[in-house]
């Protein structure tokens, strides 16, 4: 099982032969992921890592199925990427560029969402069914196969997270990068009601930040919904009010998207709140 | 990026909102002269990026030019919740006969514009009873519609003239903040003056990431000269007043390094995030720029996704040799290219953890000692 993505997931990359996309297109055929199609505006014809590339995703869609496709497209052209993927038929999109604009931003998710597309992200690592698929940019070599689900909003904090996992020999089923973004295409309660869903996940990790209040709608959530264990941890501590942190979302603004609030909302609802990264796999083991 | 007031009111007149009488001035001369040709009593206000202006005595009415130039020489200069006062807006004291609140910004649950609306203006939204207060989405695939206006208008208590004058100025304001890329255009209050509504305050912020098509928009800055400085070079970069600099790749690991660092008992000097593909020069500008701070140690902390770990190290290893490094410096770095890295680190006398915690527990001893 896993979540929204599996072994027979066919994907296709946007932006295939510049610097990023060849080199990630590169990690993740390392890590079985099933590539089929490149996409680069005038470059049709040729083929990177022995992966067709077509001028366009509808070109690209006449010869294959294509299930999902994954942006590396610098963020001024991303919008028009993401609605070519759409029109194509891919049924998931990630969305890794950052600094795409918030207005752009709207648009993708909400026509992707009217076209029942799953956006992953923008400014997301991706997403990993571990030893099944991976789409995005997370390093190979951590990402194994388990039973812990695993959804975050920011990237190499996750990577931390499922590092320490690794170290003790807890696999994942899959791990979700919401993105960093203000708007992006799926929630922690989207992710959290998959996880419910699929056999395979056992137990959940959290991985939120302050600013926003999306991690105190997880908290509802999971005490209406969730039957299966979520652990957090929840970025952002030692932030000071009305200082952006990089990411767009992470702002204590007025007195909102607090890290006490975040982590009191979640104690509450019966969620294990780790101080640190690294006790994280230590407080699953208590649940799993 | 926040705009100050003035800005705001001059995108507001362009859409059709509007603003009193009035112009920005920089010194008690200019003031004196708006309030000649206003002939009417004026109000002088500070521009600053900040809100409770008045309680800092950054607002100041004047009943003619002579009064209006004292007032401004008094603002001028004068620091407003930490900010200097270099510019005033001068403009006409408009009869209030009541305070509306209206603004519109991205709801990030909804993921769509969100129009928010009170006939309880004046005061901070957060203030006003949950029932008070309208929040009308707007479809990004519809955009504005005129019932939204109609709603607004009904839900502010207009009607007639007023009615008309709101739908009029929620199409404008909707236009605004769609083709500014703006992420907030708030007027607290919109005031009823007789048969016209009056935008009295701006409050607008545009959308950081999309300044390269705005190509239009005023410069604004709210920056330290560092963060400037970083700014300049794509990193976020945030000052805090510690001595343990840091580096690390994404914003959610940066934050993560702080929490983890100030656990053990140290004091971050700084928030840096070298983000996502940062090349070579990029991360040696990066090191400079924290070194530039004097702290007592440094700490870099890299999980490679995108960012390649040996990048990070050839960076490093050249900023080594290129410059003396006065305090001790701690690398963690694990995943994309990590045995590289490794190498070249231990090959030039470096040694880096791969384990975060460790490693942050070194620096904070380090920076004690």
């Amino acid at each position: 099982m896993a979540i929204i993505i599996d072994e027979n997931t066919q994907v296709a990359v946007q932006g295939m032969t510049g610097n990023q996309g060849r080199f990630h297109a590169k990690q993740m055929l390392a890590y079985g992921t099933k590539i089929v199609a490149g996409i680069s505006p005038g470059k049709g014809g040729q083929e990177v890592e022995g992966v067709p590339i077509y001028d366009t995703m509808t070109a690209a869609a006449q010869d294959n199925r294509i299930d999902a496709s994954v942006l590396f497209i610098p963020a001024p052209f991303a919008k028009d990427a993401a609605f070519e993927a759409i029109d194509a038929g891919a049924k998931v999109l990630v969305g890794v560029p950052e600094h795409i604009p918030v207005h752009d931003e709207m648009e993708i998710v909400n026509y992707a969402k009217s076209k029942g597309v799953i956006v992953v992200g923008p400014n997301s690592f991706g997403i990993v069914s571990s030893g099944k698929c991976k789409i995005g940019i997370p390093p190979n070599q951590f990402f194994t196969e388990g039973q812990v689900g695993v959804v975050a909003r920011s990237g190499t904090l996750t990577y931390e997270i499922v590092g320490n996992l690794a170290m003790n020999g807890l696999g994942q089923s899959t791990v979700v990068g919401l993105g960093g973004d203000r708007a992006v295409g799926l929630s922690f309660v989207d992710v959290l009601e998959k996880f419910e869903h699929d056999p395979q996940t056992k137990a959940i990790v959290m991985v939120g930040e302050i600013g926003g209040n999306a991690e105190e709608q997880a908290a509802e959530f999971i005490k209406a919904n969730m039957t299966k264990p979520v652990v957090a941890y929840i970025a952002g501590k030692s932030a000071p009010p009305g200082k952006r942190m990089g990411h767009a979302g992470a702002i204590i603004e007025r007195g909102k998207g607090t890290f006490d609030g975040k982590v009191e909302a979640l104690q509450e609802v019966g969620v294990q709140v780790a101080a640190l990264p690294f006790e994280v796999p230590g407080l699953l083991k208590k649940v799993l | 990026m926040k705009l100050f007031e003035y800005m705001g009111k001059e995108l507001f007149a362009e859409y059709g909102v509007t603003v009193p009488k009035g112009r920005v001035v920089t010194s008690p001369e200019e003031a004196a002269k708006v309030a000649q040709e206003i002939g009417s009593t004026v109000v002088v206000k500070s521009q600053v990026l900040s809100g409770k202006r008045g309680k800092g005595g950054g607002i100041k009415f004047a009943d003619n030019a002579e009064e209006a130039s004292a007032a401004a020489k008094e603002i001028l200069g004068m620091t407003v919740q930490g900010y200097k006062v270099d510019a005033l807006l001068v403009e006409e004291k408009i009869q209030i006969d009541k305070e509306l609140y209206l603004s519109i910004t991205v709801d990030t649950a909804a993921k769509m514009p969100v129009i928010i609306a009170s006939a309880d203006g004046g005061m901070e939204i957060e203030d006003v009873a949950e029932e008070k207060i309208m929040k009308k989405h707007i479809d990004p695939l519809v955009g504005f519609s005129p019932y939204l206006g109609r709603e607004t208008a009904r839900r502010l208590g207009l009607t007639g003239a007023l009615a008309k004058e709101a739908n009029k100025l929620m199409a404008g304001l909707v236009k605004m903040f769609h083709e500014k890329d703006a992420e907030l255009v708030e007027i607290n209050p919109l005031v009823i003056s007789g048969e016209r509504l009056i935008a009295a305050d701006s409050k607008v912020t545009i959308d950081d990431d999309a300044l390269f098509r705005q190509k239009e928009a005023p410069v604004v800055e709210e920056r330290t000269e560092t963060e400037k400085k970083a700014h300049e070079l794509g990193l976020a970069f945030v000052e805090l007043g510690g001595d343990i600099a840091i580096m690390a790749n994404g914003a959610g690991m940066a934050m993560g390094t702080l929490d983890t660092i100030s656990y053990y008992g140290g004091s971050p000097a700084n928030f840096l995030d070298a983000g996502g593909g940062t090349g070579m020069e990029e991360t040696a500008q990066a090191l400079e720029l924290l070194l530039a701070n004097k702290p007592k140690a440094v700490f870099i902390n890299i999980f490679g996704g995108i960012t390649r770990c040996d990048d990070v190290a050839n960076a490093f290893i050249q900023v080594k040799k290129s410059r003396e490094i006065p305090v001790p410096v701690v690398i963690r770095m694990v995943g994309t290219n990590e045995e590289e890295a490794l190498k070249i680190l231990s090959e030039n006398g470096v040694e880096a953890y791969k384990v975060m915690h460790e490693a942050a527990q070194k620096v904070v001893e380090l920076a004690k000692a």
